[in-house]
């Protein structure tokens, strides 16, 4: 067991830290300590940085969390002295002014941040994604440089393969190994791709990451190209980011500008450029063989694999694809080092997961987590639990081919194998809760209308399967399943399953079957009572107002009578109103608009 | 512009890092607005539009604002990160035009920090 | 009418000197001229890159940017992401149903507005969203529904 110290130091020796001789005053605090023989009751121990760089050295002293600033050596005996001899913290070198009663909280103490760890997002609100100097100031392209200069392309492969980085896209394939193969495939043209067309709903990691961040796209391009040795590449972005595109133009533009795109890179024998491509909206185009396709100018119709792109790609050359999260975080395992990256994470999964984190949670955003966090820390101490104090049901994770993940398993933590196991999966990183008002079997119609739509119609039962399902889902979410009605989507599920080439088709039922395995009985009491419980299929809904709160707290504000577009509400202003069954259509637009809570589902 | 030397991205680095970090520039403070798409959604361009109207209107020289993508937080959005000379850089959310103002004016010019619309101090912990 | 929409086409053929796989590239910038993909324009494109017009209309109406109908002056797009949905797009499609008197997909008659959903636009911490052009509306209620509207209808 460690051993208990009465007085705990935690000094940051983050670089701004150092920089402001954090390890002189460490080591002067040790010698104190052993001058006035405390050191075995007080440990000080060196931390990460704390993020308020500009008042280092910075020094926390628990257990009493005094925050102290700006430690010099000289001060340190008078500190020792005082505080861990006599007990008197020392005010004279606090952090927060001892006028201000209600300190404002420090960022890193805020449950949102507390717990990520920023490593694709490291740049976030630091840089104007406009200036390319903003990047540099933050070593960037150091990294390419580091490569280029004192790397194989054979060594960086290694690098990237011993970090046990994967993709990041969904699929969750070794990047090392794809870049190898892309290497070792012989052709005189080889390229490179990065896949923008995050077309998950409910995620926008690469979105935030081209607009925050567009130099690290570049630079982890960059280091691709001169690795698997290719000479072009194409960056796809959805035409539903209009930002994303202009950043990433403005980006590319700049780099070329200062010669990190162009010939004679560095002034070395290396050439590289790079083509924004606009994607056209297909959702199957995220697909790695109807992404090449759409890029050559064809239809974006996925192909079978093998050949995988990395023998035969874009115009049949060996292509490296990987997506805006996996490229933007290559070059930090290149500065930092492999090592560095696999101590995070869990056995198969290393590093660290960009999450976008929606849904009916108190705090939205995009974070970064260390692989193996559990989602209760995501939901409850990042995402300061569920809103308005309601309760949790699931979690949906990895989008249209992902599922829903209950309560039993939030201390499940999180890593690629884990997911797909509990029946979800990875996929590129949305992470959308729900609560008790949310129906899931209008999920699984949600998620299948999405496919269905989306299906770009090359195999049959993908495309007549998702839209016979979807049907079926729309049948029993207005109350008119039938009880046959589940084995058949079960029976059509695996049908889809089977018969389809590609991730689309292959997984599109998976929300069918989730939501069929973990919340049955909300299926049967669609079927069978006609009753949506979450009260979220509106065709099963019955709207009445309670008459007496619409008078006595709400005064007959008549909001909802203007709200109906069917003339289905009745009552005269400051009176009671009153719902006309037959004539409401079950819009739910008054149940949305009255701010009295005065209309009731039945 | 030139083309870079592997020596010249040491250089720019030492250089920016100088400005970003106020030590030695002509700025006392820099008002940083996070402008991604949410950011935008939110408002942050109304609010940039208030600060440089504020900014042009007092002939006020010594405030650097500079904008930045997507801060993470959507739902506190729009978010704003004032740093003044030797202090912490402070985080606002949930901010409008008369909250920037004020911001502006009381903490980035006089270096008072505004508490009721401060998030929190400090910055992220990142890899880099 | 058509010399017009030719020569435009032309004009933008032009800047892709003849490169035969921008042909999705050139359908993008037909879309943002013209608002949709007249014939003639597509006509254009497919006599001047040899392509075939059959597969340059598979390609217009494979993708979802692409439409062969003129669109209004402003395209309303109401997003379906999954963040959206779960707070209640579908109401929020339906109000704008209401208030411009058209079905999702369509434009009114006096080509001001289009409708259409949109499968996420990536702003989900804000759900639900609308975007009008390129502009992204926050939380979106019904009751803000009119006043987007009425902002873009002058």
């Amino acid at each position: 067991m460690a051993k208990a110290y009465r007085i705990e130091v935690m000094a940051c020796t983050g670089t701004g830290c150092v920089s402001n001789g954090a390890f002189e005053v460490i080591e002067a605090i040790r010698e104190e300590l052993k001058k006035k023989n405390l050191h075995s009751e007080v440990d000080i121990i060196a931390t990460g940085c704390n993020g308020i760089c500009a008042l280092g050295p910075i020094m926390v002293v628990k257990p009493d969390n005094i925050f102290y600033k700006e430690i010099t050596k000289k001060d340190v005996p008078y500190l020792v002295e005082e505080h861990f001899l006599k007990g008197r913290p020392v005010k004279k070198f606090m952090y927060t002014p001892p006028e201000e009663k209600e300190p404002i909280p420090l960022l890193n103490e805020i449950n949102f941040f507390t717990k990520q760890v920023l490593v694709a997002l490291r740049n976030r609100g630091l840089v104007d994604p406009e200036v390319i100097e903003d990047y540099i100031a933050r070593d960037g392209y150091a990294a390419f440089a580091k490569a280029i200069t004192e790397m194989t392309p054979e060594k960086v492969i290694q690098e990237i393969t011993a970090s046990g980085l994967r993709g990041r896209g969904g699929a969750g394939f070794p990047t090392g190994l794809k870049w190898q193969a892309v290497r070792r495939a012989t052709s005189e043209e080889k390229f490179i791709i990065c896949n923008g067309d995050e077309g998950d709903p409910g995620a926008f990691m690469d979105r935030s990451i081209v607009e925050s961040d567009p130099h690290s796209v570049i630079e982890g391009l960059l280091i691709g190209a001169y690795a698997t040795g290719a000479s072009k590449a194409f960056v796809y972005i959805r035409n539903e980011y209009p930002l994303a595109v202009k950043r990433i133009e403005i980006a590319i533009e700049q780099a070329r500008d200062r010669g990190l795109i162009g010939e004679k890179i560095f002034g070395l024998d290396f050439n590289f450029d790079i083509k924004i491509v606009r994607g056209a909206g297909a959702f199957v185009c995220g697909e790695e063989t109807a992404l090449i396709a759409s890029v050559e100018g064809r239809l974006g119709e996925p192909r079978p694999r093998p050949p995988y792109p990395a023998e035969k790609g874009l115009w049949g050359r060996p292509t490296c694809i990987n997506n805006v999260e996996t490229w933007a975080t290559v070059p930090v395992i290149i500065s930092r080092g492999a090592k560095w990256f696999s101590s995070m994470g869990t056995a198969t999964s290393k590093g660290t997961k960009v999450f976008s984190l929606v849904g009916k949670v108190n705090n939205t955003g995009l974070i970064e987590v260390p692989m193996g966090i559990t989602l209760k820390e995501i939901i409850y101490d990042i995402g300061g639990g569920i809103t308005d104090g309601k309760k949790f049901k699931a979690v949906q994770t990895g989008g249209p081919s992902g599922g829903c993940i209950t309560a039993a398993l939030l201390d499940l933590p999180i890593d690629y194998e884990s997911l797909t196991a509990a029946g979800s999966m990875m996929g590129s990183g949305g992470m959308v809760v729900m609560d008790e008002e949310t129906c899931m079997v209008d999920i699984a119609r949600y998620f299948l209308s999405f496919t269905a739509y989306e299906s770009c119609g090359k195999c049959t039962p993908c495309r007549e399967g998702t839209a016979e399902m979807l049907k079926i889902l729309e049948r029993i979410c207005n109350g008119n399943g039938q009880p046959s009605d589940l084995e058949t989507l079960g029976t059509l599920s695996h049908a889809i399953k089977e018969g389809s080439l590609c991730g689309l088709g292959k997984t599109a039922p998976n929300p069918v079957l989730s939501t069929m395995k973990y919340f049955k009985e909300e299926y049967e009491s669609h079927i069978y009572k006609k009753k949506c419980p979450a009260k979220t299929c509106r065709k099963l809904n019955e709207y009445v107002i309670d008459e007496k709160r619409c008078l006595s707290v709400g005064h007959g504000c008549d909001i909802c009578k203007k709200e109906c577009a069917y003339d289905a509400i009745i009552g005269q202003t400051k009176e009671a109103h009153r719902i006309i069954q037959e004539k409401c259509v079950k819009c739910g637009s008054c149940y949305d608009v009255c701010k009295f809570n005065a209309i009731n589902i039945n | 512009m030139g083309k870079l030397s592997i020596e010249d991205l040491a250089k720019i680095k030492e250089e920016s890092k100088r400005k970003m970090n106020l030590r030695d520039g002509e700025y006392k403070a820099k008002i940083n607005v996070h402008m991604g798409t949410c950011g935008i959604a939110a408002g942050a361009r109304t609010i940039v539009d208030a600060l440089l109207r504020e900014i042009e209107k007092k002939d006020i020289k010594e405030i650097m604002v500079t904008t930045s993508g997507c801060a993470g937080l959507c739902s506190r959005e729009p978010m704003a990160t004032v740093e003044i000379k030797g202090g912490a850089p402070v985080k606002y959310a949930d901010l409008t035009e008369a909250k920037i103002i004020k911001i502006l004016n009381e903490h980035a010019l006089a270096g008072k920090v505004v508490k009721e619309y401060a998030l929190a101090v400090g910055s992220e912990k990142t890899t880099a | 009418m058509s010399q017009e929409i030719r020569e435009t086409a032309q004009k933008i053929i032009g800047k892709y000197s003849g490169d035969p796989t921008s042909l999705i590239a050139i359908l993008l910038d037909y879309q943002d001229a013209f608002s949709y993909l007249p014939r003639e324009a597509l006509v254009e494109v497919s006599e001047a890159m040899e392509i075939p017009l059959p597969r340059v209309f598979s390609i217009a109406t494979f993708f979802k940017a692409f439409s062969l109908k003129p669109q209004g002056k402003h395209t309303i797009h109401v997003c379906m992401g999954t963040a959206c949905h779960v707070r209640g797009a579908d109401k929020i499609t339906e109000k704008f149903e209401r208030e411009l008197s058209i079905k999702e997909g369509d434009t009114t008659s006096d080509l001001m507005f289009s409708l259409h959903k949109v499968y996420c636009v990536g702003c989900c911490g804000l759900a639900p969203v609308v975007m009008v052009n390129e502009d992204v509306n926050a939380k979106v209620t019904l009751q803000k529904v009119p006043s987007i509207i009425k902002k873009y209808r002058k």
